[in-house]
């Protein structure tokens, strides 16, 4: 055991017990809250695995994305403190969001741990850096990579049209 | 190791020493400015002791936690609030050597944790359970999702024209005529940092005469100063970005041994500003402050990103 391994399991153990609460807890708030501690510190297993640019962006594009979030939980329940019996999880939810929470964990660690091989990574010498990130992306996955951006540009341009097109309709929003 | 617990104390110490240096520098400059007597007062001599007699103030005051607020996230908010800009005090570089922690990416690293900043302004606007406070959160969440973006690409700009995404080597990378190159780059970063520090003109989610004091409405005592004491923390860390930048950080006449005192003086130079600009404007409304960032400050920076890389690809 090295410090390393030490920390990681320390930030690991949190990211998990931070996703669970996420699913658990009773008030959409503190879900959303919960949710950013657990985004938060898998940033943190990103840097201490060396990955110092992922975890970077990790953390500025789930923190804006949980901000967001936070201000659409508030807007749509009124932002209540405590429990309130039209919006708080009743228990039977939060039993099956747990379930299908791990469901899915085990899904996703059988398809894609088999997938990455049993490759060894030296830590000490940091495998990948930003400039070959940068190379990778803009390089080898250059298309992809544009291709994604335009079905974000749709998307968005589509958000706006849905929206648009509701007010249009005579004002029938609630 | 040894090294490591010297930079961390040197931080924290800064940490703790500028935000007052700046507080104390803005009740002077306001006073000055607006011709008031109170911060002239206390201590006889240029009042110098307002500092002082404001910080006793806080301690003594009742720590008083709202009856229906949501306990936990009520009292986190203030320390979710302040440690980010320690964060991001850590990796700004005052001259090559003179640096908390020596991070590869350090620009990303500052734009990141000053994001979750935003996160403990809309817990203290929700988990107090005041409408007001409520307002102010959404207001403030509103304003820094918007000017995160021209701020980013800003930033981006500079990134770009150094080739790198060190703070260090955008320092190293700078020359004199990026001053000009780079204006508009300046200008939209310098506004943003405003809307993001919530200092006027962009106090909207504070505005007194509107929303009572926005998410700081129910808070008291030493919880309060820390929202305070981030605020000004957020002045230090954004001057000295803007410092390290756009005005080349520790580049100057003196030799490079005193670096950091350049650093320090530029920074302070751009805090300076940024209390004279609070000092002379007057509150933009909600709209306007939308409008100014969607409709102005966005296309400015993609302008000044556009200009950067068909000045870096024609000289290289």
């Amino acid at each position: 055991m090295t410090t390393r391994d030490l920390v990681f399991a320390a930030v690991g153990l949190l990211t998990a017990a931070a996703g669970l609460l996420a699913v658990t807890t009773r008030h959409v708030v503190h879900a959303a809250l919960w949710l950013l501690v657990s985004l938060g510190s898998l940033a943190g297993c990103y840097l201490v695995l060396g990955q110092e640019l992922v975890g970077l962006v990790q953390l500025l594009v789930y923190v804006g994305a949980i901000v967001v979030l936070v201000l659409f939980a508030l807007m749509l329940t009124r932002a209540p403190i405590g429990p309130e019996a039209q919006i708080s999880t009743p228990g039977w939810q939060r039993v099956v969001g747990a379930v299908l929470g791990a469901a899915t964990t085990a899904l996703v660690a059988t398809l894609v741990l088999p997938a990455l091989g049993p490759g060894v990574v030296d830590l000490d010498r940091a495998p990948t850096s930003t400039p070959q990130v940068a190379a990778a992306i803009f390089g080898t996955w250059v298309w992809p990579f544009e291709l994604l951006s335009v079905l974000l540009l749709v998307a968005l341009v589509g958000a706006f049209a849905v929206s648009r097109l509701v007010v249009a309709d005579g004002g029938r929003r609630r | 190791m040894l090294e490591v617990v010297l930079r961390a104390a040197a931080v924290l110490a800064a940490f703790l020493v500028l935000p007052l240096l700046v507080g104390q520098t803005e009740h002077k400059v306001m006073a000055h400015m607006q011709g008031r007597l109170g911060p002239m007062y206390a201590g006889g001599f240029h009042g110098w002791a307002q500092l002082v007699a404001d910080g006793v103030k806080f301690v003594q005051k009742e720590d008083v936690t709202p009856a229906r607020a949501d306990r936990w996230v009520f009292r986190l908010a203030p320390a979710v609030a302040l440690l980010p800009y320690l964060v991001a005090l850590a990796v700004i570089p005052l001259s090559p050597s003179v640096v908390g922690a020596q991070v590869d990416a350090s620009v990303l690293l500052v734009l990141a944790v000053m994001g979750v900043g935003i996160v403990g302004t809309l817990m203290a606007g929700w988990a107090s359970a005041n409408k007001y406070s409520l307002l102010g959160g959404m207001r403030a969440a509103a304003q820094l999702v918007s000017y995160e973006l021209p701020m980013v690409l800003a930033v981006a700009s500079v990134a770009l024209a150094a080739g790198t995404l060190s703070l260090t080597g955008i320092a190293a990378a700078w020359r004199p005529w990026w001053l000009l190159w780079q204006l508009p780059g300046a200008l939209v970063f310098l506004v943003s940092a405003l809307a993001e520090l919530q200092r006027p003109p962009f106090d909207m989610p504070v505005a007194d005469s509107e929303i009572v004091f926005g998410v700081f409405t129910e808070y008291t005592g030493l919880r309060f100063a820390f929202f305070l004491l981030a605020e000004y923390a957020g002045i230090v860390v954004l001057s000295l970005l803007f410092a390290v930048l756009f005005l080349g950080g520790w580049a100057g006449p003196l030799p490079d041994v005193l670096g950091w005192l350049w650093t320090l003086l530029k920074g302070f130079a751009v805090a300076v500003v940024v209390i004279w600009l609070r000092v002379s404007w007057p509150r933009l409304r909600e709209d306007q402050l939308q409008r100014l960032a969607w409709v102005w400050l966005v296309p400015i920076a993609l302008v000044q990103l556009a200009v950067t890389s068909v000045v870096v690809v024609a000289t290289r």
